[in-house]
């Protein structure tokens, strides 16, 4: 479930990611001042060219992550449509898709690790005003950890719901959901605590556990 | 310390896991995504600086890849496409509703809570949603809000839902109602 790098192996994987992330933002910003409709297809279709070099199956990954965009296509091309200046709306159409697309492709060529790397590295500036890039790591590591966990609960807590009673569980799942974890968070505090704590400490020497 | 880092992560967590969560609906037969509940949520419970901050630390897991929005969507792609202002609005949203519930302290938390869901996780959330969408689909800003207002409705029913939520969470468990609790981890 977690992750959307695409396990179909292609040269930019090797590549640097504040390499993509520059391209991409560079790219990004052609499209965006760019208004001529012959520029914005070439731009989608070397976009749609670039998700089929990997072959099929990475070209199927990328096209599932696009779908969410279909109804503002739909919306947009009927608007066109009824205001007759279909050309303008092809123009938005594409530039929304390309711009998705090339976005995609950066997030399908970056594993997580690399991804970890760049957050690190643009976290530095932050650092000088206070900000301890170490929590915000040790955060992301819980989220990633914990999610799998909570969704796991909430499936638990459906089917028990589903055993007692023939309605759908809906909007009753969330508090005993938001009350799991409430009481995750205090356990992995303690845990934290138990640790070390999160204080810094430039001894080397672990703070002792505090009692509370 | 540990204890604010451990909240705001599995507040996190729980907004990712309330988009997993499959075929949520709710009245009227409206499907939405109880996500921006989880929002409102982080606002209500963890108060306006936390709430925040597990609303950031989710935007960074979407942005680094993790499928943690409703539908398993997630990567810079969500970024760069219509929905954006949403995105950009959650920890604004989440910092509003917080602010309220921390200061109005005379009336019942459920209504509180709700009327700081609604501020924060509606109007101030659907401006920048408004705004993000009139730019990224070149519409104006009214006709932006016309493709929107359709979600208006269940959005109202999260808020009343996340006020009733929290002041329930508040009887369950009164100290980690952040918001309202003069602990400060």
């Amino acid at each position: 479930m977690l992750c959307l790098t695409s396990p179909v192996e292609t040269p930019a994987h090797r590549w640097r990611p504040g390499i993509k992330f520059a391209l991409l933002c560079a790219a990004t910003f052609v499209l965006l001042a760019i208004d001529s409709l012959v520029f914005q297809v070439a731009a989608f279709f070397a976009c749609l060219l670039l998700f089929a070099l990997p072959g099929r199956t990475f070209f199927l990954a990328g096209m599932r992550a696009l779908k969410p965009l279909w109804p503002f296509v739909v919306i947009l091309i009927v608007w066109h449509g009824i205001t007759q200046d279909m050309a303008d709306g092809l123009a938005i159409v594409l530039r929304l898709m390309t711009a998705v697309g090339l976005a995609t492709l950066v997030t399908m060529t970056t594993r997580l690790s690399d991804m970890m790397d760049f957050v690190r590295w643009a976290l530095q500036p932050l650092a000088r005003f206070g900000l301890q890039t170490r929590l915000v790591e040790l955060g992301i590591a819980l989220v990633i950890r914990f999610t799998p966990a909570l969704a796991a609960q909430g499936r638990q807590l459906a089917q028990s719901w589903r055993a007692r009673a023939r309605q759908k569980p809906r909007w009753r799942l969330i508090l005993p959901l938001t009350v799991a974890a409430i009481d995750d968070a205090e356990q992995v505090a303690q845990a934290l605590r138990a640790r070390g704590g999160l204080m810094p400490h430039n001894s080397g020497v672990p703070t002792p556990a505090r009692t509370e | 310390m540990e204890r604010s880092l451990a909240l705001i992560a599995l507040f996190a967590a729980l907004i990712a896991a309330l988009g997993l969560i499959p075929s949520f609906t709710l009245a009227f037969g409206v499907p939405v995504t109880a996500q921006t509940l989880g929002v409102m949520l982080c606002g209500t419970v963890l108060g306006a600086k936390r709430g925040t901050m597990a609303v950031l630390l989710f935007l960074v897991l979407v942005a680094i890849g993790l499928p943690f929005l409703a539908g398993g969507r997630g990567g810079l792609g969500v970024f760069a496409g219509p929905t954006v202002g949403f995105l950009v609005g959650w920890p604004v949203a989440a910092f509003v509703t917080g602010l309220i519930v921390e200061r109005w302290r005379g009336a019942n938390l459920a209504v509180v809570a709700t009327v700081a869901s609604i501020i924060g996780g509606i109007i101030i959330l659907y401006a920048f949603g408004i705004v993000g969408m009139s730019v990224i689909l070149e519409r104006t800003l009214l006709e932006a809000a016309g493709l929107v207002t359709a979600f208006i409705p269940g959005d109202v029913i999260k808020a009343v839902l996340a006020g009733l939520l929290t002041a329930a969470l508040f009887k369950a468990r009164p100290a980690s109602v952040l918001s309202r609790s003069s602990s400060d981890g």
